[in-house]
């Protein structure tokens, strides 16, 4: 034999002595499907519907359509790595140390270290790095290199379209990292 | 001249001018039949904040030529267990349908000596549903004959489809053939001086454009197609041309559809300014209609079967039934 409460049609939680009213949640139920109220409540929500989908067209568009157009990235973002040079004495920023190539989890920098030679100076410290070699194929961008240099010589820049059919290719130089890249990559704007 | 008592027209032409006529429709329809899949598809994308295809041409509008020349240089393959004839029957028989449905659709009055229309034929809206539904045969066949479980499940649910949507669509067309008096569109058409049938037939107008959805198989009425989950219906075993020449009679159908409704009970071809922009009128109020098809195909979702069926018998049509009772009084009254 059935019970109302076990139908869960008028369900009083007092009839149910171990429960307490507050472990009750009262569900709220639609009408039930069907007849002409249906049919008519049916209509309703299809007109809404053709409303709604009214409204996105007169919105437009949202795609950035991506190869022609770059979705901007956040200032912090991290991308390919930039080396610096000093803007008054065009000296590299970078003198040698490895704490980069250290601080690499992936262990994707090589650095060779070399003395300057005084009469032609490649770095303001005391050495230079003679390779500075960064495995783009193992980076993970977790931006360690740039927190561990104490020069700020190594930063993350903003490209990310990085992408090759050789790995080989994927080896960034020095005189790589050094230049300017050849696409900028749009910032987000302030509260975008 | 050979005078074949096949049927009674209305007005009667030069058989050369029956030619021109049709050659001068075909070509129109079958210019705007590409032009409109490429329009679908970026309404579509629109609906749902996307541009749609835009790559081949500017703005996308060589699509359509990419999209035949794929099917063309596609194979025409047969599966093995495949009824042949009945096979390749399958996609032509809603072609034939459709082009012969175009025919009766009033583009415009008798102009010079020349009516803008293929045939006024006295039993207008009655040769529009003989014909329509020889569409479902090309259905019917080419799902069973293609020896293929979805085929057939395809093949079945647009049977189905057919029997719950026919007789509300045509009762709902009766409200206007009472007011207009006549089965002929161009008289429907002539019987809308005042006011367009829309205002006294709304409901009607409504009815009929529901079962429209379910004749041309869009959704929310896509059931014979069903891509989610009968992969194509009875589409499925087709490929190339073949599969091309049914994605080309669903547009027509739309078209046909459109160019009914717009004669029933938009005014036809009535419109402010000269007698030669009538062709226009009609065609903008067609196309109009194909906007609302393509608004419900980027809103609803695919309905259940024994929903369009309910649908169909419980809603649809005591909802026609009673539109002709109430206009029949009110034909009578007044």
């Amino acid at each position: 034999m059935s019970t109302p409460a076990q139908n869960g049609e008028n369900f009083d939680p007092k009839a149910v002595a171990y429960l307490s009213s507050a472990d009750v949640v009262s569900v709220q139920r639609g009408p039930e499907p069907g007849g002409v109220g249906g049919a008519y409540r049916a209509f309703g929500e299809t007109l809404r519907g053709l409303k709604t989908t009214m409204a996105r067209l007169i919105e437009g568009p949202l795609t950035i359509e991506y190869p022609e157009e770059k979705t901007p990235v956040y200032p912090r973002f991290r991308g390919r790595h930039k080396l610096h040079k000093f803007e008054d004495t065009g000296l590299e920023k970078c003198v040698g140390c490895s704490l980069c190539a250290a601080a690499c989890p992936a262990d994707c920098i090589r650095v060779v270290a070399a003395e300057n030679i005084p009469g032609d100076r490649v770095s303001a410290g005391e050495r230079y790095a003679a390779v500075y070699e960064i495995n783009l194929s193992r980076c993970i961008f977790c931006g360690y290199c740039e927190i561990a240099c104490p020069f700020d010589a190594i930063t993350m820049g903003h490209d990310y379209e990085m992408a090759d059919y050789d790995r080989s290719n994927l080896i960034f130089t020095k005189e790589m990292l050094l230049a300017e890249p050849i696409e900028r990559t749009p910032l987000k704007s302030e509260g975008e | 001249m050979l005078a074949l008592p096949l049927a009674d027209v209305n007005f009667v032409e030069a058989t050369w001018i029956m030619v021109l006529k049709s050659v001068i429709i075909f070509a129109v329809i079958f210019g705007i039949l590409p032009v409109l899949t490429v329009v679908e598809r970026k309404l579509i994308g629109r609906f749902q904040h996307r541009y749609g295809p835009n790559r081949v041409g500017p703005f996308g509008i060589l699509q359509p030529l990419a999209d035949v020349g794929k099917l063309i240089s596609k194979e025409s393959f047969r599966p093995a267990n495949a009824v042949s004839t009945l096979f390749i029957l399958g996609p032509l028989l809603p072609v034939i349908s459709g082009v012969l449905a175009l025919a009766i659709i009033p583009w415009g009055d008798v102009q010079d000596g020349v009516g803008l229309y293929g045939i006024d034929v006295p039993i207008g809206i009655l040769y529009f549903f003989a014909v329509g539904s020889i569409a479902f045969y090309g259905l019917v066949l080419g799902g069973w004959a293609s020896g293929s479980k979805y085929s057939l499940l395809g093949a079945m649910r647009s049977a189905a489809q057919l029997i719950s949507y026919e007789v509300a669509m045509g009762l709902a067309l009766l409200g206007v053939v009472m007011m207009s008096g006549s089965l002929s569109l161009v008289d429907a058409v002539h019987a809308q001086g005042e006011v367009w049938f829309i205002v006294p037939q709304f409901v009607g107008f409504l009815i009929f454009m529901l079962a429209g959805f379910a004749e041309t198989n869009r959704t929310p009425f896509d059931m014979p197609e069903a891509d989610a989950e009968l992969v194509q219906g009875f589409m499925t075993e087709y490929g190339g041309m073949r599969f091309g020449s049914f994605l080309l009679v669903e547009y027509m159908e739309i078209l046909v559809v459109s160019g009914i409704a717009a004669a029933m009970f938009l005014g036809g071809w009535m419109g402010p300014g000269p007698s030669f922009l009538d062709p226009i009128w009609m065609l903008v109020k067609m196309l109009g209609l194909v906007f609302a098809f393509i608004w419900v195909r980027a809103t609803l979702p695919r309905l259940r079967y024994d929903q369009l069926m309910s649908l169909g018998w419980k809603v649809l049509l005591p909802l026609a039934t009673l539109n002709i009772l109430v206009t029949a009084i009110l034909v009578v009254v007044t």
